[in-house]
């Protein structure tokens, strides 16, 4: 086997906290080749975004680290470009200047400025929003707003293209809208795309990969399921397509049989705050269930391998 | 603040002329209302000066202020022809004689103290702001140095312009010695005490303002590598805008109060040196002419809160947003 793109090399989150350390992540480990689309998918407060913060560079592992083309990484930058879950663009901002920023940044010295101004106009295009280059965010749809950040993410041509619920704070209308969009630029270029995500047929539809995470804390992986559906995909013709519907079986009764959220009342993933009887039941009723995981989840092993 | 609120009521392509006149009528009718209030108990009272001035009477006197400003302009004016004509006439009989050049030396009059705190004000204000602008930035990027100089600013936050203006002036006065002062002494002092008083709130609403910058720009920031320069300036900078103006708005005010108060004390000249004066005066005029001083400060204060709130709106990206 080669040396794999990208290696999430058994990585361990501890936050600090006022009543010790809180294990947010215990040894996660796996790999992405190129091109390759994965999702992760998991209960609010599994530490899928610290995951992706960490690829980011945006946090630090307390154990273990990540590994592109053979090179450790070290910190955030643009060859690991984010998408955020709410846009995150300047308000100040027009659109284009939005895009621009992060081009003149990463091509300064490669391109000249002609080619900038026509590589922002190119990834414009690819989203469809070269028609509203001079508008400022605060004029565009939520939607739009998305467009834009993915955009501004594609035209830093990044290695890894990590996504934090890209589509999480929009309509479902929207939202399929968007994913369309994405399937048409990923067969386009065939990046490699990380995607963070709660919703179960986004992560069939899209994904090569689904990495299914256990509940914190102290999470890991779960179970890795491939998907082997032909593209381009169709979300209406796959909607009678048995193997289409075993793959969300199978991610549904992951998510919400064996790993039945018992937290799914209480606050997001605060670290802060004190482990309370329901949560350290929650612990060892995780470990218990990691256990039956395991046996369950031979592609794990492709990740240590390497 | 009634008065503020016309201009923005109209933003709409179709003003709607009932709602343009109640707001036009509703605070009109409440100034005609506090004018009447205060001619009628003006009367009641009898003081040392004789009756408290209604609004009449301070209009009246601020019409005399108005003819003595002109008269002194006269004066000024006949003085600096008569001085042209004498060293003409010296020249005239011997080119080579020693011109001698002099200012008139007339009494300031109300609208010379008008301008002089004007420029007063503006000047501390100035300092002020450039001081504390880039301090809050500083301290609003980094907690360490927050931490740090949190409990300076809070010390020195509370203390009243007249406290300061004794150490400022001793100060002033042993630092500031030259033959051909560029500024006089007096200006300086006022300047500096202005300054001393009004930077806190621009330093604290400006490190308030940067330390909440989303952290989703941050990141993007971070991601994109951006120098420190490029992430102050492109991404800081305007989002603590708003913020950095709430701290300029408090300033100018608490700079314009501050001053008026030095004034008094120190004998500086300005406005606060004029009601000074009125008030040792004690003529049957004084207490009139007090009150036309004192609208005044109040109109400009107004009108200098009105201005920063102008270039907000000019400077800020945020068209949209409603401000009061």
């Amino acid at each position: 086997m080669n040396s794999p793109y990208l290696h999430i090399d058994h990585v361990t989150m501890n936050f600090p906290t006022p009543t010790g350390e809180f294990c947010a992540l215990d040894d996660v480990n796996f790999v992405i080749n190129k091109g390759e689309y994965i999702s992760i998918i998991g209960h609010s407060g599994c530490g899928k975004s610290t995951v992706l913060n960490i690829i980011a560079g945006l946090l630090e592992a307390s154990q273990g680290g990540i590994v592109l083309e053979n090179k450790q990484i070290n910190g955030p930058g643009p060859e690991r470009a984010v998408v955020f879950q709410n846009h995150s663009l300047m308000p100040w901002l027009s659109v284009y200047e939005n895009v621009a920023i992060a081009v003149r940044r990463v091509f300064k010295g490669k391109k000249t400025k002609k080619e900038m101004h026509e590589w922002i106009l190119h990834n414009l295009n690819l989203v469809h929003m070269d028609h509203a280059l001079d508008k400022l965010p605060s004029e565009i749809s939520g939607g739009m707003k998305q467009r834009v950040g993915i955009a501004r993410a594609l035209a830093m041509e990044p290695k890894v293209l990590l996504m934090d619920e890209p589509f999480g704070a929009l309509d479902a209308l929207t939202r399929s809208h968007m994913q369309e969009s994405l399937m048409d630029i990923q067969e386009k270029l065939n990046n490699t795309i990380v995607m963070i995500t709660h919703d179960v047929d986004e992560a069939v539809l899209l994904s090569d990969k689904i990495i299914m995470m256990s509940n914190g804390p102290a999470a890991d992986i779960g179970q890795v399921l491939e998907i082997d559906l032909p593209r381009p995909r169709n979300r209406v013709r796959l909607a009678n397509n048995p193997t289409y519907n075993h793959y969300r079986q199978e991610v549904l009764s992951f998510l919400y049989e064996r790993q039945a959220n018992p937290l799914s009342e209480k606050s997001e993933e605060m670290p802060e705050k004190k482990l309370t009887e329901a949560e350290e039941a929650a612990v060892t009723e995780e470990e218990n269930s990691v256990d039956n995981v395991t046996q369950l989840a031979p592609l794990d092993n492709s990740g240590k391998a390497a | 603040m009634a008065l503020l609120s016309i201009p923005f009521t109209q933003q709409g392509s179709k003003i709607n002329f009932q709602e343009s006149f109640k707001q036009l009528m509703i605070p009109l009718s409440a100034m005609m209302l506090f004018l009447f209030a205060w001619e009628l108990s003006a009367s009641q009272i009898k003081t040392s000066l004789g009756l408290v001035p209604g609004p009449i009477e301070v209009s009246k006197q601020f019409g005399n202020l108005i003819t003595e400003h002109a008269e002194e302009r006269t004066k000024a004016d006949a003085f600096y022809e008569r001085q042209e004509k004498r060293n003409a006439k010296k020249l005239a009989k011997n080119p080579n004689a020693k011109v001698k050049i002099r200012n008139y030396t007339g009494k300031p009059t109300f609208f010379d103290q008008i301008l002089t705190s004007l420029v007063t004000v503006f000047t501390g204000f100035l300092i002020a702001t450039i001081i504390a602008v880039p301090i809050g930035i500083i301290s609003g990027l980094s907690q360490n140095f927050y931490t740090a100089i949190n409990p300076i600013i809070q010390i020195f936050k509370p203390i009243s312009p007249l406290a300061w203006l004794p150490i400022v002036t001793i100060i002033v006065s042993a630092v500031y010695v030259s033959n051909d002062p560029t500024f006089s002494k007096s200006f300086i002092i006022s300047a500096l005490t202005v300054t001393l008083c009004c930077m806190w709130p621009t330093l604290i609403n400006t490190a308030v303002g940067v330390a909440s910058v989303d952290k989703d720009l941050i990141n993007v920031s971070k991601v994109l590598q951006l120098s420190s320069f490029t992430k102050v300036w492109k991404i800081v900078l305007p989002s603590a805008i708003p913020m950095i103006f709430t701290g300029l708005r408090l300033s100018i005010g608490i700079g314009w109060m501050v001053l008026i108060a030095a004034e008094m004390l120190a004998q500086n000249p300005g406005l606060g040196k004029f009601v000074w004066d009125e008030f040792q005066n004690g003529s049957s005029n004084s207490l009139g002419r007090i009150m036309v001083a004192v609208l005044a400060i109040g109109i400009i204060g107004f009108v200098l809160d009105y201005l920063m709130l102008t270039l907000q709106r000019f400077i800020s990206w945020d068209k949209t947003a409603v401000l009061r």
